[in-house]
């Protein structure tokens, strides 16, 4: 037995120098300007003596904020990774025509739309998601941190871990030809034998484990760390939205790591849960996937309404119109959920009744969600709206979300389903709602809150030149989209026979290169702004007039947030502590107990990459390690009793002090 | 934001002449049709209520900005029972009469449903005769085999006008699905499993029939040409296949399972018997423990296939 077993294969498994993708020119020369890039910002790192000053302050760092907007760094280079996938497909099927087969084979064509599908949905959305509830969530509710400050620290690692794994699969071997469900059987081992399936199946898992634990952990702290007198309907809208997405994502993605499990098990021990053989069978995963995907979706779009309630409010100089409605308009929402998924796949031929109940609970999702769209709109109603760049990307989002909302509720109408299904209109129709709703309203809180984070506004005539490309960039994108899906063309083809069929795809490339201007004109703004900050400075902490707590603390927040934790008597905290001339307490102050922070939860992220890597190419020994160090690192870290410190109240007194001395200065 | 509007409409009216133009919007079969017409109905119903909105937003958003200071403010308003009232029922009550339209439309354009009629106004004659067409997705062509008729093609389908036609669609490896716009609506080609499609076509002409899920490297060659003929025609296109075609036994058809692309037009004057049968179950090799013979007993009556989601429903009409 032990003569059978070649020491190589235990360490390199099936990687071998051929699953480099040497002969592929254009993976090459990516590879190239990535190493390059990579090495110039590494370079300027080591240059500027910053690896301390990161590791000690941000890959260590426990605090709430700075793991928010790490999840929004991660979040914005991977959009760069996604829509770099993205110009790549418009531009395949503005030339692939007639005898043109276009720059992309299928091989490569294939990969490139299913890790768009991946890369936008789990390493865009969810970590600017899941950035933005990090930031703001505890600093509405009045707390200090979240309620496990290191377990959100490892879940920012495994994120990270799963992306890392999703960029190496375009360099050591392929990623996955499946589409972003990854559907057996094609996602079999017979049908798909290559690596790529197993890369999607580990970087979900390990970043799906990171997805979990922090939706438990910002569920805690919403239900147990509200300052004192927040009430549930007291809450700020946000919140009542991180609320229950944070719900949902705990009840949804289980489902998704046991589907993805049953899935590794058919690949790897040959098990025969979705198989057509031995009584498997497909429709399961089908099934199971979207009883985790439509929650999903919700999951992206719920915080994203929190952000539009806030954003609304405090342009228009006004309550949010209707609080409890858009309230109970959320819960509704997340109840009904989990009851559309089959709306996904009513051609699969479920029978009449059954399809139309899941078309009928899904048109019923559109009632809620009208609700909140007036509510935002009797916002603005004899409101003082103002202009800056949240608001404008808000009334865009309620354009275009509309048109996205009705385009979906006529996909819910199963005999409708059956002509448009699959086709580039349900294309656009998704697109119509992620990047109208999710998107814009992920920059309109990135515009909103960005000067809390580091005190100083994004630039904003950068700002309206990117709002305007995305936005006409957008449209000219999508609804070609919606026409070629009417003329019956479906999705993810790399080859069109009709040349009447071009103009509408040359449209759409168009679009997508207007769109690309946008993402240049919000890099130039993060630097034009850096370079002016101090014209953009904000002494106030409250730059745009806010409405809830975290507008009542400074800009950037101390790490402890508040001084005081604060009482509060309305939904609207902030607001109301401006209307009663609330004074800022000078003195009294109390030493603080704070969370230390640990590389406990980066070292585990890199174990679970090693991990997640090895199991990829049958390393089975490297895989065994690094998992077996993975559990002693984890019981080690609970031997570490030097887990917080106390800011003593001098430096409580001092940080306040400077900001007296600020808001006066500047008053 | 008024140029932004004129642009919108603009776009808007492009789209829709393009739209109407396109084959889900004027469609040759009378199940597309149905459904063409229920797409329009939902639209405009939907309309009734996206419209206002969206004219809505613009006018607050342009009557209510910082800058005129004309406009009303209420620094408090925030509750109105009366208009709270109004906005959650006037969706609702679309979404009634949408729910409603969505049930009775569901069942009466169930695929499954044999037809009652040829078109608008033409009810199914007594004597009409469902043509059956076997489809099976293959990598990455589709099979279909005629068993009244004895012929097969690959990549090439014909009917009569104004004969309903009665698909029985299974897949050999991955899921594909079955759509040929012109027509009907599609449904899903699963290994193992049978679903159906009742369609008829009411215009003559030459239509694009294709996969319309994703299933791997061919797919994007995975389509072809639905030929709407005559009943003379239809017959002529038969004795043509038999007088040009080849036979497919089952060794000739294990060859053709093998993985190709971009497969032209073939025909098959002869079908091995039970062909589509072995295909369905998985047993053209017998013995092999893919087979469903052995591992689920047969279902009663003529599907022998899993018993997945489509079968019950198949068996309910």
């Amino acid at each position: 037995m032990i003569a059978h077993i070649d020491p190589a294969k235990l360490i390199f498994g099936r990687l071998t120098l051929a699953s480099l993708p040497l002969h592929e020119p254009i993976v090459v020369y990516t590879f190239i300007g990535v190493a390059l890039g990579g090495l110039a910002v590494l370079g300027a790192i080591t240059y500027f003596r910053l690896w301390g000053y990161l590791w000690r302050e941000w890959f260590t760092s426990i605090d709430h904020k700075k793991i928010g907007i790490m999840y929004m760094v991660l979040g914005f280079v991977m959009l760069l990774r996604g829509f770099a996938d993205a110009i790549m497909m418009r531009g395949q099927q503005a030339i692939a025509f007639g005898g043109s087969t276009g720059y992309l084979p299928p091989e490569h064509y294939d990969q490139i739309f299913t890790a768009h599908g991946v890369i936008m949905i789990f390493f865009v959305a969810m970590p600017m998601v899941t950035g933005l509830m990090n930031f703001v969530m505890p600093l509405q509710i009045g707390a200090r941190d979240v309620a496990f400050p290191f377990l959100n620290n490892f879940s920012f690692w495994m994120t990270v871990s799963g992306a890392m794994l999703v960029m190496a699969s375009l360099f050591i071997g392929e990623f996955a030809r499946t589409g972003w469900l990854a559907y057996p059987p094609l996602s079999d081992i017979a049908s798909s034998p290559d690596a790529g399936v197993d890369y999607y199946i580990w970087a979900l898992q390990i970043a799906g484990v990171g997805t979990l634990l922090s939706g438990i952990n910002l569920l805690v702290t919403i239900i147990k760390m509200r300052a004192p007198g927040m009430t549930m309907m007291k809450m700020p809208v946000f919140t009542w939205t991180a609320l229950c997405t944070n719900v949902l994502i705990v009840a949804a993605f289980p489902v998704l790591t046991a589907v993805l499990a049953l899935l590794a098990l058919d690949r790897y021990v040959g098990t025969n849960f979705f198989t057509t053989e031995l009584g498997g069978n497909a429709m399961m995963y089908v099934n199971l996937i979207w009883i985790w995907g439509h929650p999903e979706v919700y999951i992206l779009v719920l915080p994203v309404f929190g952000i539009y309630s806030e954003v609304t409010a405090t342009f228009s100089r006004k309550p949010l119109f209707g609080y409890a409605s858009m309230v109970y308009a959320t819960v509704v929402i997340t109840v009904l959920s989990y009851l559309v998924w089959l709306h996904h796949f009513f051609t699969m031929g479920s029978g009449a009744s059954v399809n139309s109940f899941f078309g009928i609970t899904t048109m019923i999702i559109s009632i809620p969600t009208g609700a909140k769209i007036f509510n935002w709109l009797f916002t603005m109603y004899r409101g003082r709206v103002v202009f800056d760049l949240p608001m404008m990307w808000t009334v865009a989002f309620m354009i275009t979300f509309v048109i996205g909302g009705m385009t979906g509720v006529l996909l819910a109408v199963p005999p409708a389903d059956f002509s448009l299904h699959n086709s580039l209109f349900l294309v656009a129709h998704f697109h119509n709602v992620i990047i109208g709703g999710v998107l814009f309203g992920l920059f309109a809180g990135i515009y909103y809150w960005f000067p809390k984070a580091f005190g100083f506004r994004l630039d904003p005539f950068w700002g309206k030149c990117a709002f305007w490309f995305w936005v006409i960039g957008f449209y000219f994108a999508f609804m070609p989209l919606y026409v070629l899906g009417l003329m019956g063309v479906t999705r993810r083809l790399n080859h069109f026979d009709d040349p009447s069929l071009q103009i509408w795809f040359v449209l759409a490339a168009f679009g997508a290169f207007l769109i690309l201007l946008g993402i240049g004109c919000m890099l130039v703004q993060i630097a034009v702004s850096i370079m002016r900050r101090e014209q953009l400075r904000d002494v106030t902490g409250d730059p745009w007039g806010g409405r809830t707590l975290e507008w009542s603390t400074s800009s950037p927040p101390p790490p402890y947030n508040f001084a005081f934790t604060p009482r509060i008597h309305d939904h609207d905290a902030w607001w109301m502590m401006k209307k009663y001339r609330y004074q800022r307490p000078l003195d009294g102050y109390l030493p603080i107990h704070m969370p230390h922070n640990t590389p406990t939860g980066i070292i585990l992220g890199a174990l679970s990459f090693v991990f997640g890597f090895a199991m990829i190419w049958y390393m089975w020994l490297v895989a065994a390690v690094a998992f077996v160090t993975m559990l002693v690192v984890a019981i080690a870290h609970t031997f570490n009793y030097d887990r917080e410190y106390y800011i003593p109240a001098d430096e409580v007194r001092r940080v306040e002090q400077a900001r007296t001395e600020l808001l006066a200065s500047h008053v | 934001m008024s140029m932004k509007v004129s642009r919108g409409l603009l776009l808007a009216v492009v789209i829709l002449l393009a739209g109407c133009q396109s084959v889900l919007m004027s469609p040759s079969g009378d199940l597309a049709v149905q459904q063409r017409n229920l797409i329009i109905t939902s639209t405009v119903l939907m309309l009734l209520i996206i419209v206002p909105v969206i004219v809505l937003t613009l006018v607050f958003a342009w009557h209510f900005r910082a800058s005129n200071k004309k406009a009303t403010y209420d620094p408090e308003w925030e509750h109105s029972t009366i208009l709270e009232l109004l906005i959650w029922s006037a969706p609702l009550l679309i979404i009634i009469a949408l729910g409603a339209i969505t049930w009775v439309s569901t069942h009466k354009l169930d695929p499954y449903r044999p037809l009652d009629r040829l078109a608008a106004g033409r009810p199914m004659p007594a004597d009409a005769r469902p043509l059956t067409v076997n489809v099976v997705a293959l990598d990455w062509k589709w099979l279909f085999i005629y068993p009244e008729q004895g012929i097969a093609t690959v990549n090439e389908l014909a009917a009569p006008v104004d004969r309903p036609i009665k698909f029985k669609i299974t897949a050999t490896s991955v899921m594909n699905s079955f759509f040929i716009p012109a027509l009907a609506g599609q449904i899903y080609a699963m290994p193992g499993m049978e679903t159906k499609l009742q369609a008829v076509l009411n215009k003559p002409g030459d239509f694009q029939g294709f996969s319309a899920n994703y299933s791997g490297h061919g797919f994007s060659g995975m389509h072809f040409v639905f030929h709407g003929m005559s009943e003379d025609g239809f017959a002529q296109w038969v004795q043509q296949a038999k007088a040009n075609g080849s036979d497919l036994s089952r060794e000739v058809y294990v060859k053709l399972a093998e993985p190709s692309e971009n497969e032209p037009p073939r025909y098959y004057a002869t079908v091995a018997p039970g062909l589509y049968q072995a295909i369905l179950t998985r047993c053209l090799d017998p013995d092999s423990p893919s087979c469903m013979t052995h591992t689920r007993p047969a279902r009663s009556g003529e599907s022998t296939g899993m018993a997945g989601m489509p079968m019950p429903a198949a068996e309910s009409h």
